[in-house]
């Protein structure tokens, strides 16, 4: 019954923060599918649930009711843990969030190490990768810095070096060209679309920038915790790439 | 990755300075331990120096240090003659508080049996022993007291012909040695005026007496000084020490004298045990409760520190626990900067206090086994103090990177 092409399942997700008359429904039956090499934006109002979603399928915020899969594999039925979360976030996520999310004692470069040798990299080869991360971004020349001395944009192009140094299946973005001009908050998209289409990595970003809709292989919208397939590009992306 | 490592360093400054406080409190705690290894080291030095296989002691007193202790002057005499003795010296020891310049002098005023005993065993600084049987005396460093120095006591200029190190009573007081006959001069010294009113009461009371009206001559002899009338006691001394001949029993001789009913005998042992049960026990009790009280402290100011310092990191905790670090990866990032607190802060109580300690009034005596009980304890206060910082890391969901 699993599709092999399938990267991101989610099946009738809810989610309930708090009870009685605080309760609040931020996520009703959420439901999608993203394949393997696919782009998906994730538009919404605010409040709408959106990081609520992403969270849940990013597995540090536990759906009350509903599965996921991820590679095919069930990792979260209802609220319970069908995998060692922490290990298969470390080995399949890559995550990118509006806020700046760097350590900020570690500079920039080892920011990104960091992530490698969790992932059992030796610290050279860590190191290596993390520079050519960097480069590959355009904040090679910043890689010595804390994160207080980057600019927001800087510190953004670090976090997505971190989120795709262990070659994750899955990358998770909530809204993270909040911070960049559009030029680089498309160049991001970009990459993370080139990612996609390169190694077949499912990739969900939560997006209010119409401007790079075009990049995107599908566009969800979620309003009231209830998540809707807008519309499939028709048109190609400059990456030039359909699948 | 030493995450610890690279927390610290980025913080350099606040860590530095929390270290140093630490290290500051650690130095007390050792500090307070070295005092009371000085105080029982001042208290027994003596004690071992002076080197008497037996003390004779007033009957059912504690001996010289503890207590006063009267025995007559010829006691001396009657021990050197118990077989098994090979010398008996004449100790006297007591405490005197002068001024001097305008600020208190106090000394242990202890007197060496002239001539046997001129004070060769004390270990000199500068200077050289008595060498003559009046008007000489060796003294502590801790005095104050210059080579050559001349000092007025009792109606005598004493001159401080010798200096010696560490000779300190049991109360703290550096020890000036003097011969038995000046020690004496100095305990009993009595002004002219109280001479002569003993001299009329001494009279007043013969003229009373029947035996003063029988025989006058006796109120004439009144007049003269105490040490010329036969009938009134000649000043006391404190103890009779006593060396051993080779082979002797210890037991033995203390049995045979302590037989006598007027003394009582300690053996070298016994004397120092009294003075440690006795002067210090008591010491080591409110030192041994301070101690343990700042080392409590220590610990819980140790892990307030921690504690915070886990606080701040808390949303780089929650971001590592997100991008996948297994726990062993964070609770290594606590325990390490426990550690290196403990450790380093212990490092800088042990440098400082080496410096600082010297200058204190009072001996401080850092051992090798105290030393290396305090590390133990510093080890194993900053494992116990991270726990509450490892408790609240531990707790904090990777959720919480997004608040
Ligand atoms: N921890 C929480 N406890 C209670 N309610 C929450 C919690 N987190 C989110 N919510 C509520 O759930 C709803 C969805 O929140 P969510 O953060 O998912 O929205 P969003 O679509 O990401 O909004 P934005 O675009 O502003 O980021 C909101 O009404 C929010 O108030
Ligand atoms: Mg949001």
């Amino acid at each position: 019954m699993t599709d092999s092409r399938l990267s991101i399942e989610t099946i009738g997700l809810t989610k309930i923060y708090g009870s009685g008359n605080t309760e609040v429904v931020a996520m009703r039956d959420a439901s999608m599918q993203v394949n393997r090499g696919e782009v998906v934006a994730l538009l919404g109002p605010s409040g709408a649930g959106k990081s609520t979603f992403l969270t849940a399928v990013g597995l540090i915020n536990p759906p009350t009711s509903g599965q996921i899969r991820i590679d095919g594999q069930l990792v979260m039925d209802g609220p319970h843990a069908k995998v060692h979360l922490r290990s298969f976030r470390r080995r399949h996520i890559g995550f990118v969030f509006q806020k700046s999310n760097l350590i900020p004692f570690l500079s920039a470069i080892e920011n990104v190490q960091v992530a490698l040798e969790l992932n059992g990299e030796s610290p050279r080869a860590a190191r290596r990768r993390a520079r050519e991360l960097l480069e590959y971004l355009g904040v090679a020349d910043r890689s010595g810095n804390y994160p207080s001395m980057l600019s927001g944009g800087q510190q953004q192009r670090v976090a997505v070096a971190r989120a795709l140094a262990n070659r994750p299946s899955v990358i998770l973005a909530d809204e993270p060209t909040a911070a960049l001009d559009s030029h680089r908050g498309r160049q991001v998209m970009e990459l993370f679309a080139k990612v996609a289409h390169e190694r077949g990595a499912g990739v969900i970003v939560v997006t209010h920038d119409q401007r790079s809709l075009d990049v995107f292989d599908t566009i969800y919208e979620m309003e009231d915790g209830v998540i809707h397939r807008k519309a499939h590009q028709a048109a190609t992306g400059p990456t030039g790439h359909r699948r | 990755m030493m995450l610890a490592g690279k927390d610290i360093r980025h913080n350099f400054g606040r860590f530095a300075l929390t270290t140093f406080g630490v290290g500051m409190l650690l130095m007390v705690v050792m500090g307070m331990g070295g005092i009371y290894r000085g105080i029982v080291e001042d208290a027994t030095l003596l004690v071992d120096r002076v080197g008497a296989d037996l003390w004779v002691v007033q009957r059912h007193t504690r001996g010289p240090f503890a207590e006063v202790s009267r025995i007559p002057m010829n006691l001396a005499d009657r021990v050197a003659v118990v077989p098994g003795v090979q010398q008996a010296r004449e100790f006297v020891y007591h405490t005197i508080q002068r001024e001097r310049e305008g600020r208190p002098l106090r000394m242990a005023v202890l007197g060496l049996s002239w001539p046997v005993d001129r004070g060769e065993w004390i270990p000199l600084t500068a200077g050289r022993p008595l060498r003559q049987g009046h008007f000489e005396m060796i003294a502590d460093e801790s005095l104050g007291l210059a080579l050559g120095e001349q000092i007025r006591l009792a109606k005598d200029t004493f001159t401080v012909v010798g200096l010696t190190r560490s000779m300190i009573s049991s109360s703290g007081d550096g020890i000036a040695f003097f011969t038995t006959r000046d020690a004496q001069a100095i305990q009993f010294d009595v002004p002219g005026e109280a001479v002569r009113l003993e001299r009329a009461a001494r009279k007043a009371r013969g003229e009373q007496s029947d035996i003063g009206s029988q025989q006058p001559i006796l109120l004439e002899q009144s007049q003269l000084p105490a040490s010329a009338l036969p009938p009134i006691a000649r000043p006391q001394m404190s103890a009779v020490l006593v060396s051993l001949e080779p082979g002797a029993d210890p037991r033995h001789v203390a049995a045979v004298i302590d037989g006598w009913g007027d003394v009582s005998v300690y053996t070298r042992e016994g004397q120092r045990n009294l003075l440690l049960e006795g002067t210090v026990e008591k010491v080591r009790r409110q030192i041994g409760l301070f101690r343990a009280l700042l080392t409590i402290i220590a610990a819980i100011i140790m892990a307030l520190i921690l504690y915070t310092l886990t606080l701040d990191k808390l949303h780089s905790i929650a971001l590592l626990k997100l991008i996948g670090a297994p726990n062993r990866v964070i609770l290594g990032l606590i325990l390490q900067q426990a550690l290196v607190l403990g450790i380093a802060g212990y490092g800088i109580a042990y440098a400082v206090g080496q410096r600082l300690f010297p200058l204190f009034p009072r001996r401080v005596i850092l051992t090798q086994a105290d030393l290396l009980q305090l590390g133990g304890i510093v080890l194993a206060i900053s494992v116990l103090s991270s726990l509450l910082g490892i408790w609240k890391a531990l707790k904090v969901s990777p959720n919480e990177v997004l608040s």
